[in-house]
């Protein structure tokens, strides 16, 4: 049986690490790097990081998070937000890379999953796909971090998106996000079904038992989590460095989300393991 | 502290070669993207990687007159390391997308995972297990059953089964992860995305360049 990954997902504006609901009312949590390192320390199987406002021109501060963390760093680190052009998914990978998450663009011109597979490999080319569910039940993608409507529906562009050769599929729930509701399972379980690429669950873990049901009922192969980790870093590391800008009076409160039942990478995969889920130990 | 070897990592235009470049600078290597034949000759120690598909790959090496000089590299008897498909490069043949001639360093077919309840490719972490023992070669010091990270389709079956360091299951099959023969080192996973257990073969393949002198 394969093994689930376990995957720490840092949304990141300018040089900090934030955390939104529905991708949006973002708040600071503080530096990336010091999360990234401890997650890997600590047994995280993957890094995803995300610019979360999409601002990703030349060498910003993504491209430095990036260049920092990966001499440090040596497990696959995919990044995302605001790459448009070929060259933009070589300067990621120039400053330590592995694989870039693609959603804007690719929808803006499928081709360019084509073109980037065939230049980087289609395991460096992940589709990232944003689904909000529509008054009509229906299932749409969206871009520019859930804030532009497509008109797209979501399984069939997960198709076409293999089709055209992207090499995983990061999968978030909009309506879910940053609320601790859970992941859904339903559409991810027919994303899922109806690939067969990996199709990496974001959006919504609140508690263990959100993560066993993504992977059992989900047919999730690997699942992104923020929320439950960022927190749990933060009760166990208390002398957070300040952060300069940004709206940092949540962390200074010091409350926790209510939703949120923290857990570390190593609870999750024991809890994982002792209900019959492989991970790496 | 710097041991100032040289390694080549042979740029043919397949994938993101940073990674592995980072990977061997952290165990202290001078390291160098080049494909370039008199520096790749002179380099202590070599390393084939890549992604991507083996027939362009194929093209790629014989177009740049690569093939012949990893050739010429490792009969000097100097540390070489294929790594994911440029494990799969050294083997007679692969069955990707048509039959295709590799480097036939190696005798032996590469082939497809063939088990309709996996997905394909295999993307995540996997044990290797021994299947010889690993002595001072590229695994000393890695446990066995230890976790590596891996993405791939297809997997290589030499003809030579005690060249076979390592097997890995998948898609309910023991393939060969790892082999060995004699300066020749090959893995089908990515080391240097195997966190700390995975940086152990780079300091081992800088220990084997320091031997040689």
């Amino acid at each position: 049986m394969k093994n689930i990954r376990i995957i720490p997902r840092l949304d990141i504006k300018g040089p900090d690490l934030v955390k939104g609901i529905h991708l949006e009312g973002l708040r600071v949590l503080g530096q990336p790097e010091d999360f990234a390192e401890y997650y890997y320390k600590i047994g995280a199987d993957e890094l995803i990081y995300i610019d979360v406002v999409a601002s990703l021109y030349g060498r910003n501060s993504l491209i430095d998070i990036i260049s920092k963390t990966a001499r440090k760093i040596f497990i696959p680190m995919t990044v995302g937000g605001g790459l448009r052009a070929l060259d933009d998914i070589k300067n990621v990978l120039r400053a330590g890379a592995d694989k870039v998450a693609l959603n804007t663009a690719a929808i803006t011109n499928p081709e360019i999953i084509k073109e980037a597979s065939k230049k980087f490999g289609s395991s460096t080319i992940v589709v990232s796909i944003e689904a909000i569910k529509q008054p009509d039940g229906r299932y749409f993608a969206f871009v520019e971090n859930a804030r532009g409507q497509t008109g797209i529906e979501v399984l069939s562009w997960a198709k076409k998106v293999e089709e055209l050769g992207a090499g995983e599929i990061l999968f978030t729930s909009v309506d879910r996000e940053g609320t601790g509701l859970g992941y859904d399972i339903e559409l991810t379980k027919k994303v899922a079904e109806s690939v067969s690429i990996p199709v990496i669950a974001n959006g919504g873990a609140g508690n263990l038992e959100d993560l066993e049901k993504i992977i059992k009922e989900g047919k999730a192969d690997a699942v992104a989590i923020a929320s439950m980790l960022h927190y749990d870093f933060i009760k166990n590391n208390l002398s957070q460095r300040d952060s300069s800008e940004g709206n940092t009076e949540f962390l200074k409160s010091g409350k926790t989300f209510s939703k949120i039942k923290t857990a570390g990478v190593s609870e999750i995969k024991e809890y994982l393991a002792k209900n019959g889920i492989n991970c790496r130990k | 502290m710097k041991n100032n070897k040289k390694v080549a990592i042979i740029d043919y235009g397949m994938g993101n070669l940073f990674s592995v470049k980072l990977a061997c600078e952290k165990v202290g290597f001078d390291s160098l993207i080049t494909n370039d034949k008199p520096e790749i000759l002179q380099a202590d120690a070599l390393i084939l990687p890549g992604v991507g598909a083996f027939g362009d790959a194929m093209n790629a090496l014989k177009k740049m007159d690569l093939a012949e000089t990893i050739k010429e590299f490792i009969k000097s008897g100097k540390p070489f390391l294929g790594i994911c498909l440029g494990m799969q490069l050294l083997m007679s043949e692969s069955e990707e997308f048509g039959m295709h001639k590799g480097l036939d360093i190696i005798k032996g077919k590469v082939v497809k995972f063939s088990n309709k309840n996996e997905k394909v490719p295999q993307v995540g972490w996997n044990k290797i297990i021994k299947a010889k023992d690993w002595g001072n070669g590229l695994l000393k010091n890695v446990l066995n059953n230890e976790y590596m990270y891996f993405v791939h389709s297809f997997y290589c079956q030499p003809v030579e089964k005690e060249i076979i360091l390592s097997k890995t299951n998948y898609a309910k099959i023991d393939y060969c992860s790892s082999f060995q023969k004699e300066n020749i080192f090959a893995c089908q996973f990515h080391p240097e995305k195997s966190g700390e257990k995975g940086l152990i073969i780079y300091e081992n393949l800088a220990n084997l360049c320091q031997k040689k002198n």
